[in-house]
């Protein structure tokens, strides 16, 4: 029990610090991979709280493929520090009234499940069951209980992902495109001609002379 | 294991069991890896007519130690533009993390790290997070080069992983479970119970699904590892070494050591996913009455070996397959891999739902 406080104080901490960092540091390459720092050690805390497919989960998807994304966007823009600094105090009031109504809602929510949701239900913790994985258990909850809304999930990421795609999708006229399978039936008979030229046959002697 | 059961069980006695069992993987890794360096450079001059390392040492068995040796005592340069930290945050982490997913790796029966349950998303999780050491490296150095190789890696590793997912995933489904251990418990007796032949004579039709999916996770553990022919984050013709230019010495070194590490768990997770892990392809029960170290000793020499071969295959495919191009490199992940592993997933599902078995 000991081992398990050291190590949720030690990755609590890291989980804080880092996502302070990921708002204070100067450098937002930096503030992304202090982003992940606080995702890998939130993951962590998943593994201490027994719910290792969903740190597994937090880490494959957040860490190997979201936060990926940002550091190649960030990276890839040339951003002006200084400017990004100016309006820190004129946009602070509003930052934290945000920041303010989300703890609230998250409050409210917990405070809403606790007493009338699926957790009021449960009184004490509950023993995960013996033979059954974390996996198992999820799955059989999210494939029965809450298919429809699993699936409603899906379309609502399917619809984002069209959209995203007709966002950036231009045909622009003029480009050249490639069309592999036309590239690779190309052989020396159809991508080749062989000419014959007569020595002599095709210059103007004289035209180019002094 | 434990011989002394109130000094084993005490909370120093674990972590001397432990630590001691995690250095013991991690030695036996650095030393193979010296010795796979070496093959890989021999397989590749054989190929080319050339003889390879042949001075330090018996057929130049030696090289890889001079050439550590070489990379210590070198100057360690980092460039003034650098983001000093970053830059050497970044072989650090490429490297431990090769060898973190090492933990949950059954080398034979019995002898894992860390047999915990979903053994291949964790290591999936690691070998996402590879990516990092070098992006991270790339943007540190400040220079263009290596920032177009980190660049072309981040988009290439993101999207092999995707396929090496559904792979996985085709396997998952055939075993039924996510430990490691347990998918290659079920491969045991003979050759016809591997995955790659559908895990068991009733599941034979599935070999239809199973070898394409070997070769993807093939294709893909290639790409995933920056291996020829996907090297481009290090393509030395357009990018001259890509992320590591900037590198010198021990950094470097760490990067290499990294980067092999991860080829040599790649092989070895080819090995436990598809061929059986360390089932030698006939039944085992005439071991049963044998001493537990020893056959197990036997079974871990198996995995080694089909390990060292899939090696062998790494190495043949550098030498062979020219490097290819950055759009195609794409188009085989995105249009080819993934529908082609997604329809496999679907049939693998529907199989294990319909006919019952397995």
């Amino acid at each position: 029990m000991g081992l398990q406080a050291i190590a949720f104080y030690l990755m609590a901490t890291v989980t804080v610090l880092a996502a302070f960092a990921v708002v204070s540091a100067r450098n937002p390459v930096h503030s992304v991979l202090f982003l992940i720092t606080a995702f890998f050690s939130a993951a962590g805390l998943f593994v201490l709280l027994g719910a290792e497919f969903l740190a597994m989960l937090l880490v494959v998807v957040y860490v190997g493929a979201v936060a990926v994304l940002f550091l190649f966007v960030v990276m890839m823009l040339d951003v002006d520090f200084k400017s990004l600094r100016q309006g820190f105090a004129q946009y602070l009031p509003f930052g934290l009234i945000v920041a303010g109504i989300l703890t609230l809602e998250m409050i409210i929510v917990a405070i809403s499940i606790a007493t009338k949701g699926a957790a009021s239900k449960v009184t004490g913790p509950m023993a995960s069951l013996p033979d059954v994985s974390n996996a198992e258990t999820i799955g059989r909850v999210l494939y029965t209980t809450y298919v429809y809304f699993f699936q409603a999930a899906g379309l609502v990421l399917l619809v984002a992902m069209i959209g995203a795609i007709v966002l950036t999708l231009r045909h622009k006229p003029g480009v050249k495109r490639q069309n592999i399978a036309k590239q690779n039936r190309r052989g020396p008979k159809t991508g080749m001609v062989i000419v014959d030229i007569k020595p002599g046959a095709n210059t103007k002697e004289g035209v180019e002379g002094e | 294991m434990p011989t002394t059961p109130d000094f084993w069980t005490t909370p120093l006695g674990w972590f001397l069991v432990h630590t001691g069992q995690i250095l013991a993987v991690v030695v036996w890794l650095l030393l193979s890896l010296a010795f796979l360096l070496w093959g890989d450079r021999k397989v590749w001059a054989g190929v080319q007519m050339r003889k390879g390392p042949n001075v330090v040492g018996p057929f130049g068995l030696f090289q890889s130690f001079a050439d550590f040796l070489k990379f210590l005592l070198k100057e360690i340069v980092i460039p003034a533009g650098a983001d000093k930290t970053v830059f050497l945050i970044a072989p650090i982490l490429t490297f431990v993390l090769a060898f973190a997913a090492w933990a949950v790796v059954p080398l034979a029966p019995g002898w894992v790290v860390s047999p915990v349950n979903p053994a291949i998303l964790y290591i999936f999780a690691i070998s996402s997070m590879g990516v990092y050491g070098i992006i991270m490296g790339g943007w540190a150095s400040n220079s263009k080069y290596p920032f177009l190789g980190s660049l072309r890696s981040a988009a290439q590793m993101v999207s092999y992983e995707v396929s090496i997912g559904f792979v996985i995933i085709t396997v998952i489904l055939l075993s039924g479970t996510m430990s490691l251990t347990e998918i290659t418990a079920q491969q045991g007796g003979w050759i016809w119970n591997w995955n790659v032949f559908g895990g068991g004579l009733k599941n034979l039709p599935l070999v239809v699904v199973m070898v394409p999916m070997a070769v993807i996770f093939f294709i893909s553990a290639l790409a995933e590892t920056n291996r020829p022919p996907f090297d481009l984050p290090e393509a030395e013709s357009e990018l001259v070494a890509g992320y590591q230019v900037e590198y010198s010495s021990t950094p470097y070194l760490l990067f290499m050591i990294g980067e092999y590490a991860n080829i040599v768990l790649m092989c070895s997770l080819f090995t436990i996913l598809f061929f059986g892990g360390w089932q030698p392809g006939f039944p085992t029960e005439f071991m049963d009455g044998w001493n537990a170290t020893l056959v197990s000793f036997l079974l871990f020499l198996v995995f080694f070996a089909k390990t060292i071969f899939m090696f062998f295959l790494f190495a043949m495919v550098k030498a062979i397959v020219p490097r290819y191009r950055y759009d195609q490199l794409m188009r085989l992940g995105w249009k080819i891999f993934l529908p082609t592993s997604l329809i496999a997933v679907v049939l693998v599902a529907a199989y294990r739902v319909y006919t019952g078995h397995a």
